[in-house]
């Protein structure tokens, strides 16, 4: 699990911090492992001009969200609407045990809150993923 | 040096540790969520489905009687391990179970008294079902502190166990730091105050010599699981004569003397509380487990497991960690610690790469790992099996996660 781009993107993540103007953010907590995790979009015309992430948690939670930060600018929200699980494997491209699909999907959720968060606010919004 | 028991032999009774785990051999150091089981009890539940399977206390026939004798016995040797009689000993599922029965059976023995008082330290075992009766019948519930150095704090006790404290429940050992505590004071205490005491005793009975009587507790619980038994076997003691005063817990067949289609009698001690039909090759088991640590010695494997305590906390230190023990005089086998700049899962998962189990997270303790700050820790926990290799397998593996994460010691 711990190869080495994973280990280079949680020692040097990509796009973390938050931004000045976001127009959409959205936060996550697992509380089984203590994983905590904001994600900052900047969106003109329906398009992500910008990202940032930030919090705390293992090795894999990290890296998935700095890896997934790495293919949303350019995207449309609905375009991350679509992006799925598969698509989270597939960045990390690494065998993940059973006990660990968890941290690596907290950046797919902390993401489709903050794209579905304007549109609706409230009824996506507090899901706790225990 | 030389340690009371000699670990490496004993290993090899425990089968599974015949196999590999990516292509290593296995250093299981999570004793305290499981133990692994020897052979004897793996023989001895094998032998009751092979030779003596039947319904207990049911049939007229031989092999009935065969197995209601040998479940009865396993009342009498547990007992007599603990210090208490045959029919102060229930069979539950697990600790879990236990308390459960207790948070149900124990409130009408309270009388006006309206105060719960649990420690900071418990496991969420010995903490939920208390905070629910608490919010069901309107109860207050209190918390004695644990200092600085993850010790109970002595006087916050003495001064929250008054005239109101319908009972303390604590934990005799902490799963997640270790700390033995002082459940002989705090009994004390509760008994001049007349109020009730109940021990968790999960994390001390397989590690430690454990005697109701000298603990002066009402009430003690632990799992079998946890002590080379079988999963879903539990056990709780109680004194006879509470356990005669409280209402059943579940009730049903095996539980009654006698019943009418509107009426029913209850049955003798421990009958009373074992409501249906129970684990019967459970039991045998767990009693097959006791006689093994009988014959190795509790004062021997608390020895042993405390030789492998000082051990490890004085390697751990040479690593850029935090540990989280109150220190080998008042603590037991269980270490927690986080490494540096790395989540405590991380070292759990890495550790599995080198065939070593330990635990990462909360250890069921969410209240205590928020009072510390911290999300988890990573746990160490002995068993009687372990051994001095297994500790220098654990620091070889941190050695090689500080490698790979780039931490500075
Ligand atoms: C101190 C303590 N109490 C209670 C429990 C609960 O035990 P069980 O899950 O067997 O009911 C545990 C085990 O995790 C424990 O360590």
């Amino acid at each position: 699990m711990y190869r080495e781009h994973i280990l280079s993107h949680y020692k040097e993540p990509q796009h973390f911090g938050s931004l000045q103007h976001a127009t959409h953010h959205a936060h996550s907590f697992n509380p089984l492992c203590g994983d905590d995790l904001t994600m900052e979009l900047l969106v003109k015309k329906q398009q992500v001009e910008d990202v940032r992430f930030s919090g705390k948690g293992c090795a894999i939670s990290m890296a998935a969200a700095s890896m997934l930060t790495e293919i949303v600018v350019g995207k449309t929200i609905d375009q991350l609407k679509k992006l799925t699980k598969d698509d989270i494997f597939k960045l990390l491209d690494i065998p993940l045990s059973p006990g660990r699909i968890k941290c690596a999907l907290l950046c797919l959720e902390t993401l489709h809150k903050a794209a579905y968060g304007e549109q609706s606010k409230g009824d996506k919004g507090e899901h706790h993923d225990v | 040096m030389l340690s009371a028991i000699n670990p490496s032999a004993l290993k090899k009774q425990f089968p599974i540790f015949k196999r590999k785990i990516h292509g290593k051999s296995l250093t299981y150091l999570d004793n305290a969520a499981t133990t692994q089981k020897p052979q004897a009890v793996i023989d001895t539940i094998t032998d009751y489905y092979t030779n003596h399977n039947a319904n207990i206390h049911r049939g007229v026939y031989q092999l009935s009687q065969e197995a209601t004798g040998l479940y009865e016995a396993a009342h009498a040797t547990i007992g007599r391990f603990i210090g208490a009689s045959a029919d102060e000993i229930i069979f539950t599922r697990n600790t879990t179970e236990s308390i459960n029965l207790l948070a149900h059976s124990l409130p009408p023995l309270f009388g006006k008294r309206n105060e719960l008082l649990l420690t900071e330290l418990e496991h969420h075992a010995n903490l939920v079902p208390w905070q629910q009766l608490a919010k069901r019948a309107g109860m207050q519930l209190k918390f004695i502190r644990m200092n600085s150095d993850f010790t109970l704090d002595l006087a916050d006790a003495e001064k929250k166990i008054t005239s109101k404290t319908a009972l303390v429940a604590l934990c005799h050992v902490s799963n997640a730091l270790g700390t033995i505590n002082p459940v002989q004071k705090i009994t004390q205490l509760a008994k001049a105050k007349g109020a009730l005491t109940v021990v968790d005793a999960a994390q001390s009975v397989p590690h430690m010599p454990v005697d109701v009587k000298r603990l002066g507790c009402d009430f003690l619980a632990f799992s079998g699981h946890k002590m080379y038994g079988s999963t879903g076997i539990g056990v709780l003691y109680g004194r006879k004569e509470l356990l005669e005063r409280m209402p059943p817990y579940m009730t049903g067949g095996d539980m009654i003397k006698r019943v009418s289609y509107h009426d029913a009698e209850w049955n003798d001690l421990p009958m009373k509380f074992e409501a249906g039909t129970p684990h019967i090759s459970g039991a045998i088991g767990l009693a097959a487990a006791v006689s093994y640590l009988q014959k190795i010695g509790m004062e021997n494997i608390r020895k042993h497991e405390e030789h492998l305590t000082a051990l490890a906390l004085e390697q751990l230190k040479k690593f850029s960690v935090t540990i989280y023990h109150p220190g080998i005089n008042h603590g037991a086998g269980i270490i927690s610690f986080n490494l540096r700049g790395v989540h405590a899962h991380d070292v759990a998962s890495l550790m599995d790469d080198h065939g070593i189990c330990i635990r990462g997270g909360h250890h069921c303790a969410m209240p205590l790992m928020k009072k510390l700050g911290i999300p988890g820790t990573a746990r160490i926990s002995f068993g009687l099996y372990n051994t001095e290799q297994d500790v220098a397998a654990v620091m070889i593996a941190l050695q090689s996660i500080i490698k790979k994460f780039g931490v500075k010691v």
